[in-house]
């Protein structure tokens, strides 16, 4: 822990970045968000397995990016959604200063995102075995059964929007569900609306979700809305063989295509 | 049921399918009436909401329908189409909608035949699968309390 305090204070102090984002552990053992400014404060820093929410959020928040040059202190999830995020054009190279610690314990500086992309890919996270396993039993239920399960689920949804706030990839800065004129999606907590929200989150996150499982995660109603994204970005692997997260070049299966693309369909 | 009649909402692309659509018109090929033609400028514009859209507001089926691969007036619309709905039919499938209401075909100007034969089979398929109504159930479902969501949730 000395050392990533060292590296944050050194970071603070010799101007490469005026704000350090981190995670800190409260005496209650509660792991949030810290916003270091001051080289004396990084010893608020922490790290642990604990660790998991994906701090990239941040880097979108005008809050932030007024400090101009900003470090970030990032798990395996975040460098995904950083990558990506760069790959999308929405954070510039020298702006940002990436610290991790690898697998076996050390503090790793990142000077450029070439060397965030080889590290994403030496050190790739698999697909959790969970999900996939309830992706897949859900698959093999039949139509109906599928239709109950979601509608029993989403149903449950209150559009707090929470999974569109943690997640790094949903930087929009006006999102379709806010639009009135249409109103696309209908805002009260209802069936029909809530299906319709997920559908388009998921339609939008396809083949750009790092799969960090976020938006599971701080759901209140703990619906389990990540699948949906699992289950496209299984989509995409498979047809069209591309992965989020791990390319600094833009690499997105719906903004792409190849003549031969393949399906059973189209009549 | 037995006089129940389907209403088809087709989105076409200006280009192929809906001159298709036309000289089916001119060539006065007969097809069914149930179909309402909502025209693009390309298949890349159809944004997959406004067939959520046309489901929630009655639509018993809907028809997708654009430019053969390598025939795009803007060259690639279909091709980024393609991929749009291959990763969305493979969401509705996930989630459980039935898919088997949506037709997605390639119609060109030349195949006002191929576009009546298209309009027909849809037309008898959903007149066999009956009128759409899990989203007009949706629609009737009320919303529920916060405690009793919760209590459902924990029961």
């Amino acid at each position: 822990m000395q050392e990533l305090h060292n590296k944050i204070k050194s970071i603070l102090e010799n101007g490469s970045a005026s704000l350090f984002i981190a995670y800190q552990k409260s005496r209650e053992g509660k792991i949030t968000p810290t916003f270091i400014t001051k080289p004396e404060q990084s010893q608020k820093a922490y790290f642990g397995d604990d660790c998991k929410q994906n701090l990239a959020v941040y880097i979108h928040k005008q809050e932030v990016k007024n400090f101009g040059k900003v470090g970030i202190f990032a798990n395996i999830y975040t460098l995904k959604s950083l990558l990506q995020i760069y790959a999308e054009n929405q954070i510039r190279d020298d702006y940002l200063k990436v610290v991790t610690i690898n697998p076996n314990g050390a503090i790793v500086e990142f000077a450029n995102f070439m060397e965030i992309e080889n590290y994403v890919n030496e050190n790739k996270p698999a697909p959790n075995p969970e999900d996939m396993e309830r992706v897949e039993k859900l698959s093999n239920l039949s139509r109906e059964e599928r239709w109950d399960y979601w509608l029993n689920e989403l149903s449950t949804c209150i559009k707090c929007y929470a999974c569109r706030a943690a997640c790094p990839m949903c930087y929009c800065t006006k999102c379709t569900v806010d639009c009135n004129q249409p109103q696309w999606i209908s805002t009260p907590s209802h069936s029909l609306g809530n299906i319709e929200w997920h559908i388009m989150r998921a339609m939008h996150l396809a083949g750009r979700c790092v799969e960090c499982n976020e938006c599971a995660r701080v759901c209140p109603m703990d619906i389990p809305l990540n699948l949906l994204t699992v289950k496209l970005n299984d989509t995409a692997n498979i047809e069209f063989g591309q992965q989020a997260g791990l390319k600094g070049e833009l690499d997105y299966a719906l903004s792409t295509f190849k003549v031969d693309d393949k399906e059973n369909f189209i009549r | 049921m037995s006089n129940f009649e389907p209403k088809i909402i087709a989105f076409v692309c200006n280009w192929c399918t809906y001159a298709g659509a036309d000289l089916a018109g001119t060539s006065r090929i007969k097809y069914a009436p149930n179909v309402r033609i909502v025209r693009f400028p390309c298949t890349g514009r159809i944004d997959f909401m406004l067939l959520l859209k046309a489901l929630q507001t009655g639509a018993d089926g809907i028809i997708v329908s654009g430019c053969h691969p390598a025939d795009c007036h803007y060259t690639a619309g279909n091709y980024h189409a393609r991929r749009r709905w291959i990763i969305f039919k493979s969401l509705l499938d996930f989630v459980g909608f039935d898919t088997g209401r949506i037709t997605f075909s390639w119609v060109s100007a030349a195949e006002g035949a191929k576009w009546a034969q298209i309009v027909n089979e849809t037309v008898d398929k959903i007149r066999d699968l009956g009128p759409y109504t899990d989203y007009s159930n949706l629609n009737k479902l009320g919303v529920g309390t916060i405690t009793e969501v919760l209590n459902a949730r924990t029961a």
